[in-house]
């Protein structure tokens, strides 16, 4: 069982989390028609507005309650009832996910509650939008627990009761990790489609967030899981949770319509895809399509051809746990070693499995530090570790949010055997680029025993 | 002409092989006449090309038409601790009407004008090639005019593809710097004890890993040919007192020539292996005192070695407990197979197998007294074989070069490149205890684990159920919609989905393969196996 250990110090330097209410919101924007709202003071919103658009680049919808001093002295529970009313009115979204932040939180109010009596109160001018609330407070957690809420909050908001249960036989809900992207949501479609069946992604990104120009100006999200469907995941046949943040919703989800589920820690190795397939396949009753099987012979060979880059190289990687689980076993699966793991936020149990000696919960600082103690050959982190790579000198493969300073994040496949493939020859290929020059000093016979060595100077090595 | 220089070139009085043939098939030398179609390897050019690359301040310019430079340029690792100019590739690149309306010379000498304004190297090396040499282009006239023109030595090296081997093109290229560069240059500083090495290539560095052991008996190399050469080294090579012959089917010819124009004794030797090493630095050191040099030359080169032979077997023993009874297959073309057997064996490796197709008769002796109970030399193997003594599991890691790396990797076997494009320096003590540490790495991957494992699922896609491993697929809910599973169903750790990234299972996997060789037993495991190969990457094995 791996170490996680807290780095105590007082200043966080050069953060490596997000925070809480921008994960939920992320979840919400997964959501069709939707428009996620912080509950808090403006500039909440506006921060994480700016990172969501210099990762996406996409206009993103994401509102503001906008407390002021006397809300935050007397209650914001007005500012809550306008701010809903002012969206559905010049918004009309299917669905507004909202979001408390540190502020209200702190203030501590009873926010199901307000919401309650303003659903009750305005039954009339909210009809047609589903509200949900998840309580977020920015100084707990990062991005993961808030999606986690988020996607718990849809599933316990909008799921319908039905009794008795009606199963759709080929309908399987997919419950991704906020670390999926775009791309690789749409190829978990494809797969789960060419076994005939029919899948429905909660929360599903893929639709709103994947780039694409619509011919209008359109308020809310323009894509994404339609709210008809979040309220029929209870007739799936079963349900695939990926990341074990994801448990949490799946948990409820089966609770709530007995919806039977299927946790996949990680999706991105050859062994945990095999497993995704057949499952597929015994959902279905059908063989394995033929591509997928070509699919797999070629990350087979992926391996291969790509292992000799990964041997003996020390990597550091920083980012939320299931990620940080998903990289690390990908880089010693290959024969690589995980020399530093930095995360978020310690309290998520796989972070126990991460096959690293220690797990350090801190910043891109420790990352720095540690990094450049262990003499590491590789980074992974988010944009924000660039700083770190240039002054280590190493190269930098960007992973998770935010991605600003590259583009097509959101069309990088990390999963299943094209994802496992692709990232095998990104690595590789990163590291090739970053081949240490062959230097006389390092290979020079004497170097570490501390011997003069005279001889002639006539040596080449200037 | 060129066929005297190529007779003259093969009757080789300093090669063993040749000495032992009849003087009927001596003066024929090693040139084999090549089969068409089930011919392999380099021509004549390629072989110049390789021999005098490396030498890192002269602008090579290949005179032809695209493929002989355009095909082929920047393809070795070879490393300069200076100049990078070996690496810029010039050719005439000569187009259809260049060839019909005779613009080849003309068009050569622009291109020696264009390099030797733009960027002023020390020499030119002009190769010739079979287009340029069938339509008469007289490089010799137009490299000596271009010599007296720009003020700097261009050289012609003739050795177009079509008059043979890559061995012969070493040759030729060899006797270039023979008759044309050595002996141009009186350096300053000559001393006692500067050595020249000879076919050394300085692939991954590796040179800078012995270098610093004469530098260490205050022996200076100085030149090393052609690796991390300076074309003012190689003028100057004719006043060194010894030379040595590290790959001698390339360069020996020139050696002996030294010998008979500067009096220079050689002595072939190699820095691949332990003892090889060490015989290197003696030998060197003996002839060096033969030839004048002070006699504590030889204690000190011994007390070096017993230092660094120490120092190189305590560095290698954490391996032997990793790599006790590990089989290995050397198919190793160039190198001089019998020190790294030696070496290997010294940590308990066990040798299945090795190539000889260019060891010496010596070199097999050794290797047959090692190698008591069943010394597995072979020539070469056809790559259908290769592969069954791969797939059947026979050998636990391949050393090779590129051209078999495949047949190594599709048959899930690890392989370790010790080839010319290799990115690690296994030269000297410090490089066999890399190249022990890359066959531990080697071995020992995770990744063998992964790709052992077979797809779980038949020829027609369908899966086996159950799993392979014991493992379950969760309840599939069938009609009855009250299917009570408001716990869900998780793959446990101990399902492959997670387990195979978790080390600990990693190892057990390991331990499984090794214990049972489910793989390289069961017919019918293996018989599927290879279907699957010849159905899925036939093509790939066409080109070994």
């Amino acid at each position: 069982m791996t170490k996680v250990t807290p780095i105590q110090k007082a200043a966080a330097i050069n953060p490596l989390k997000s925070s809480q209410p921008l994960g939920a919101a992320l979840a919400f924007l997964g959501v069709e028609a939707a428009m996620p709202l912080f509950h808090g003071s403006q500039g909440c919103t506006s921060f994480a507005l700016v990172l969501f658009v210099r990762h996406f680049k996409e206009a993103i919808p994401l509102q503001t309650t906008a407390m002021d001093e006397i809300a935050t002295i007397l209650g914001g529970a007005d500012h809550l009832e306008e701010a809903l009313l002012n969206l559905k009115a010049r918004t009309n979204p299917k669905l507004i996910g909202v979001c408390t932040t540190a502020l209200v939180e702190t203030r501590g109010e009873d926010f199901d509650g307000d919401l309650a009596a303003i659903k009750e109160k305005r039954a009339r001018e909210l009809a047609g939008t589903e509200i949900v609330l998840t309580h977020t407070p920015d100084f707990d957690g990062a991005i993961e627990e808030g999606w986690t809420k988020a996607g718990t909050a849809l599933i316990e908001g909008v799921v319908a009761r039905e009794h008795p249960r009606r199963v759709v036989r080929e309908r399987v809900n997919i419950l991704p990790g906020w670390h999926l992207t775009v791309a690789d949501l749409d190829l978990l479609r494809d797969t789960v489609e060419s076994f005939g069946l029919e899948p429905v992604i909660v929360p599903d990104i893929s639709g709103a967030l994947d780039g694409t120009v619509p011919d209008r100006w359109i308020p809310t999200t323009y894509g994404g899981a339609p709210v008809e469907a979040i309220r029929e995941l209870g007739r799936a046949a079963h349900t695939i949770a990926i990341g074990e943040h994801m448990r949490a919703p799946a948990h409820r989800l089966a609770e709530i319509a007995q919806v039977p589920f299927t946790l996949f820690e990680s999706l991105s190795s050859l062994a945990s895809a095999d497993l995704f397939v057949t499952l597929l396949a015994q959902l279905s009753g059908r063989p394995v399509p033929a591509k997928i099987r070509r699919r797999r012979s070629q990350l087979e060979d992926a391996l291969l051809d790509g292992h000799f880059f990964f041997a003996g190289k020390r990597v550091a990687i920083a980012a939320e746990p299931d990620q940080l689980y998903a990289l690390a076993s990908f880089f010693v699966g290959l024969g690589a070693e995980v020399a530093v793991a930095v995360t978020t936020t310690g309290h998520s149990p796989i972070l126990a499995k991460v096959p690293a000696r220690e797990v350090a919960v801190g910043d891109l600082g420790d990352f720095e530090d540690l990094a450049g103690n262990a003499g590491c050959d590789l980074l992974l982190a988010h944009s924000h570790g660039r700083q770190a790579a240039e002054r280590l000198g190493l190269p930098l493969l960007r992973v998770g949010f935010p991605i600003f300073d590259r583009l097509g994040s959101q069309h990088r496949r990390t999963i299943l055997y094209e994802g496992a493939r692709d990232f095998v020859f990104e690595v590789a290929n990163t590291l090739q680029a970053h081949q240490p020059a062959h230097a006389g000093e390092q290979l020079h016979p004497f170097k570490e025993r501390g011997e003069h060595h005279d001889g002639h100077s006539q040596i080449a090595h200037h | 002409m060129m066929k005297d220089k190529v007779r003259h070139l093969f009757d080789e009085p300093a090669c063993a092989t040749n000495q032992a043939k009849p003087s009927s098939e001596r003066r024929a030398g090693c040139s084999k006449p090549l089969t068409p179609g089930a011919a392999a390897g380099g021509c004549a050019f390629d072989g110049a090309k390789i021999a005098l690359q490396p030498v890192t301040d002269v602008a090579h310019l290949v005179h032809g038409p695209l493929a002989c430079e355009g095909n082929s340029w920047d393809n070795r690792g070879s490393a300069s601790s200076g100049p990078m100019l070996w690496r810029t590739s010039f050719t005439t690149d000569l187009a259809e009407l260049d060839i019909v309306m005779g613009e080849g010379e003309r068009k050569l000498y622009r291109a020696i004008r264009e390099i030797a304004t733009r960027y002023s190297p020390p020499a030119i090396f002009v190769y010739s090639t079979c287009v340029t040499a069938l339509i008469g282009d007289d490089i010799e006239a137009v490299c000596k005019h271009a010599t007296g023109k720009y003020g700097l030595p261009v050289i012609p090296i003739n050795a177009p593809g079509f008059v043979g081997s890559k061995n012969l093109g070493n040759k030729l290229a060899g006797d270039a710097l023979f008759e044309r560069v050595m002996g141009t240059l009186e350096p300053e500083d000559i001393g006692p004890t500067d050595i020249n090495v000879l076919g050394e290539f300085n692939l991954a560095g590796e040179f800078w890993q012995v270098k610093p052991l004469f530098e260490q008996l205050g022996i200076r190399i100085r030149a090393s040919i052609p690796g991390d050469a300076r074309y003012a080294d190689i003028a100057a090579a004719h006043t060194a007192r010894v030379n040595m012959v590290v790959c001698s089917t390339a360069l020996v010819t020139l050696a002996r020539k030294m010998r008979e124009r500067w009096g220079m004794p050689f002595f072939e030797g190699s820095f691949y292996g332990i003892s090889d090493t060490s015989d290197a630095l003696r030998s060197a050191a003996a002839l060096l005192v033969e030839q004048g040099g002070a006699p504590h030359l030889l204690d000190r080169a011994e007390a070096l070695i017993v230092q660094e032979e120490a120092h190189a077997f305590a560095q290698l023993a954490p391996y032997r407990a990793r790599l006790e009874g590990k089989r290995v297959l050397l198919n190793t073309g160039g190198v001089k197979s019998w020190s790294v057997v030696s070496a290997l064996m010294e940590i308990g490796m066990e040798i299945v197998g090795t190539s000889v197709k260019k060891s010496t008769p010596e070199d097999k002796e050794r290797i047959k007294a090692l190698m008591r109970d069943d010394p597995h030399m072979f020539e070469t193997m056809a790559p259908r074989d290769l592969y069954r003594m791969l797939a059947d599991g026979e050998a636990d890691i391949m050393l090779s070069g590129g051209r078999t790396q495949f047949i190594a990797l599709k048959a899930k076997v690890p392989w370790l490149d010790i080839n010319q494009e290799r990115h690690h320096a296994y030269a000297g003590y410090d490089g066999m205890v890399e190249l022990v540490r890359q066959i531990d790495l080697a071995i020992h991957n995770p990744v063998w684990a992964q790709v052992h494992a077979p797809a779980p699922w038949d020829a027609d896609g369908n899966c086996f159920s159950p799993l392979p491993g014991g493992v379950s697929c969760p309840p599939i809910p069938g009609e009855a919609s009250s299917s009570p599973i408001p716990m869900g169903e998780r793959s446990a750790p101990e399902a492959p989905g997670e387990g195979a990234e978790d080390p600990a299972f990693a190892a057990r996997h390991r331990r499984k393969f090794a214990g049972t060789r489910v793989d390289n037993t069961d017919p019918d495991f293996l018989a599927h196996h290879r279907k699957k190969f010849t159905s899925a990457t036939g093509d790939d094995m066409g080109e070994c």
